[in-house]
């Protein structure tokens, strides 16, 4: 697309030829005041046009899913016949899997609420804003906390026998004290990028981690009366 | 000068009434192209320009555009759907056998929304985990953040709502266990279960609303969120860029290193 313009505008938005305006940047910054002079393209067509295509493809790729696997349909609801195991759709076998060790208010209720008031309150607070790396500064006290609260947090786990969750638990503690044994000054990029990363980051895998675990669980790994199934055996 | 499809495309904007449909008028020059995003009802909740390097796949994966796709999927296989689906018991079960054996692409039909329904609560996860390592939720966009968890939560009560609808065993007994939970809410639990089934289990009743939910309610409330969202994407400055934006600490940090 060719960019030659067959208008003239009253107003120059060339930084470079026009007089500067002179802008004091504080520490929190609206997108106004930032330098806007960079490449641009026109959402008609442009932009409009790599999205219809990325929809387009998806839609492709569905349609051919549609046409090689059909939905499932089992017998007509039967209130008198409960299927063993009963399973929820499969975003909410994370829950699901947790209810089978926890009682329902904490399972069904508490942390679903829990999960979406953290997810709301995450750009409120300024710690992910400036995402310092966690064990940057007050290094110590830092990782005594931290060693603390992963302690804590693993014997809970343990007292209620959550395995599924304990494993993701421990494999990112490790990274994070790994994190803490690393500097932005280090030889290796991998301890360079974990030096660098914020609490946000590690509690948001963390989730992310924990959430896979134990949906993949959930769906694949339990049979009758929520007993460990191997998927590859039935 | 010889007539390409374009040169017919351009006669077809000069006319009289593709004018008096689209405000924008005609021509290529940045100005018109402008105009047509800005002069249109649908289309002004998007800028009318977007930073080059924002378009890239590897920044956004296109997590966000993917998702619209799915919904407007979904909305459409969905009315066609509609047409056959009665909410009743045992009717449902009868219509929804009827799609996947006697209507002409029913089962292709059903087979397409159910499929787009599982990609878009994928899709839904995937984007909001992207944007939040990208740190697009940073001020000024924080309040998209938030009407993007709740159009997560929208998405997911989308889904759990039609999970009932072919009213079979796998239907009934999802959201049997799924309505036991809201019977563990403190002090209200029993009263918002009956609220949301209509009873104190699994019926007709409980079918009939989330009927009028899945495919009139929530859908509405869908579109009225997806639309702020998109309109304050662009109130906000546009696509999250990275290294317009302030440099962190940790960004100054790994700077300093090399």
């Amino acid at each position: 697309m060719s960019d030659q313009k067959d208008f003239v505008a009253g107003l120059d938005s060339n930084a470079r030829k026009s007089p500067k305006r002179i802008v004091f940047v504080t520490r929190r910054t609206t997108p106004q005041v930032k330098v806007t002079d960079e490449d641009q393209l026109q959402t008609y067509p442009e932009v409009l046009f790599r999205a219809a295509v990325a929809i387009e493809t998806l839609a492709i790729a569905l349609v051919v899913m549609a046409l090689a696997f059909n939905a499932p349909l089992e017998g007509l609801a039967d209130p008198s016949h409960t299927p063993n195991p009963a399973k929820a759709p499969w975003y909410f076998l994370g829950l699901q899997e947790m209810l089978h060790y926890f009682p329902p208010v904490v399972a069904g209720v508490l942390v679903p609420t829990l999960v979406i008031i953290a997810l709301v309150v995450i750009p409120y607070f300024n710690i992910n804003i400036e995402a310092e790396g966690l064990f940057l500064k007050d290094r110590q006290k830092r990782l005594r906390i931290f060693y603390v609260v992963a302690t804590l947090f693993c014997f809970f786990l343990l007292f209620f026998d959550v395995i599924v969750a304990l494993v993701p638990t421990l494999i990112v503690g490790a990274f994070m004290i790994f994190a803490s044994q690393s500097s932005p000054q280090s030889a290796s990029p991998l301890r360079r990028y974990l030096a660098a990363r914020p609490l946000s980051y590690w509690i948001m895998t963390w989730f992310l981690f924990e959430l896979v675990v134990l949906t993949t669980v959930g769906t694949f790994f339990r049979g009758p009366g929520w007993s460990w199934v191997l998927p590859w055996r039935s | 000068m010889e007539k390409t499809f374009s040169t017919y495309f351009d006669d077809l904007r000069a006319t009289r009434v593709w004018r008096s449909v689209f405000r924008s008028g005609t021509g290529s020059s940045t100005l018109h192209r402008s105009l047509a995003i800005q002069q249109n009802v649908f289309l002004h909740l998007f800028s009318t320009k977007v930073r080059r390097r924002m378009l890239s796949f590897s920044t956004t994966w296109y997590l966000g555009t993917l998702t619209l796709g799915t919904f407007l999927i979904l909305v459409s296989t969905g009315i066609f759907l509609m047409l056959y689906y009665h909410p009743s018991v045992p009717q449902a079960y009868a219509d929804t056998k009827d799609l996947q054996f006697v209507v002409s692409s029913g089962l292709f039909l059903r087979n397409l929304h159910r499929w787009s329904a599982h990609a878009m609560v994928f899709l839904v996860f995937a984007h909001m985990f992207k944007v939040f390592y990208r740190g697009a939720y940073r001020a000024p966009r924080e309040f998209n953040w938030v009407i993007g968890v709740v159009l997560l939560v929208i998405t997911l009560l989308l889904s759990y709502t039609g999970y009932l609808l072919p009213w079979d065993q796998l239907a009934y007994w999802a959201i049997t266990i799924g309505s036991n939970l809201a019977s563990a809410v403190p002090v209200f639990g029993t009263k918002v279960h009956f609220l949301m089934l209509g009873g104190n289990q699994v019926n007709a009743n409980a079918l009939l609303r989330f009927y009028v939910l899945h495919c009139m309610i929530l859908p509405l409330v869908a579109i009225m969120f997806i639309a702020i969202h998109f309109w304050r994407i662009r109130k906000d400055g546009g696509l999250y860029a990275h290294h317009s934006e302030p440099r962190t600490l940790a960004a100054t940090a790994t700077k300093g290193a090399q």
